[in-house]
């Protein structure tokens, strides 16, 4: 699963659609492990400060887009100030072998896990999926 | 002779803490992933981690430390006069999947103890702690000793 967001400009042909998908504002990357079992792959990412309700996950064109919308609200009169958090935001090529209907996610801890079920063959389409 | 070697080791601690302080702004900065402020790096970071914010009025200090996927059963606070710690272990989930390859693994996982010396003293027993989103976040209420006094003054 190939990394999606501002790396690979020159790889991908410039029709305009991916650029639709890209985000505008500032985000932070939030660190991801992708592991791969026989039957899926899963997409392990921390969203810390993200609410169940911030996080929009989309396959859109193949590419999936993580987004999670910070709720937080840092202590007033701060004497030591070591993280900021700013809106999360990544992207990822998915390949054929997954199926695009059945992806589910879950969000906990603040450590939200997406299942990508693997498919036989890919049938390209948009979807929404729905956080649980 | 005691009071000038307390205020040594004193001088010590600070210097050392001066010294920590200037390797996480400037020395792992340059040369780490753009994630690395959220993710917990054992070894390099675990001492740092998590990273806190903190805040205060006059009853409390507020602290908030970012730790995601924290199993919320290992995590523990516990606070002395004005020395706190933060323990936990950050889960690898991996244990858990049966995974056939890892094609990323930035997250990383492992246990963490993190302590702090607070300006004033707290009141160890009213100390509160949440977790939420991966967010602890924890009041510490004064110890009436160091909170700030209102004096009146009376203009003559």
């Amino acid at each position: 699963m190939a990394e999606k967001t501002t790396t690979d400009i020159q790889a991908t042909p410039r029709t305009g659609k991916t650029l639709a998908t890209r985000e505008e504002n500032r985000y932070m990357v939030p660190p991801v492990d992708i592991y791969e079992t026989d039957n899926a792959l899963a997409v392990i990412v921390d969203l810390p400060g993200v609410h169940k309700d911030g996080v929009d996950i989309r396959v859109d064109q193949d590419i999936l887009t993580i987004k999670g919308k910070i709720r937080y609200q840092p202590p007033k009169n701060q004497i030591r100030g070591e993280f900021g958090l700013m809106d999360f935001f990544r992207q990822f090529q998915l390949s054929d072998e997954v199926d695009q209907e059945k992806i589910t996610a879950e969000s906990k801890n603040g450590v939200l896990t997406i299942t990508l079920p693997k498919a036989e063959k890919a049938k390209p389409r948009q979807v929404k999926i729905k956080v649980g | 002779m005691g009071t000038w070697s307390l205020d040594f080791i004193s001088d010590m601690e600070k210097m050392r803490r001066e010294m920590d302080r200037f390797l996480d702004e400037f020395g792992s900065s340059s040369w780490t992933f753009p994630f690395s402020k959220t993710s917990f790096l054992p070894g390099r970071a675990a001492r740092g981690y998590p990273l806190l914010n903190i805040g205060e009025d006059n009853d409390n200090f507020y602290i908030d430390a970012l730790a995601p996927g924290v199993d919320p059963k290992t995590l523990d606070v516990s606070v002395t006069q004005n020395q706190l710690v933060i323990s936990g272990e950050k889960t690898a989930l991996l244990s858990s999947v049966e995974a056939k390859a890892i094609h990323r693994s930035e997250r990383s996982a492992g246990q963490f103890a993190r302590s702090m010396t607070l300006p004033f003293d707290v009141n160890s027993e009213k100390v509160q702690a949440t977790y939420q989103d991966g967010l602890l976040k924890i009041i510490l209420p004064k110890a009436e000793v160091a909170k700030p006094k209102q004096i009146r003054v009376s203009v003559t």
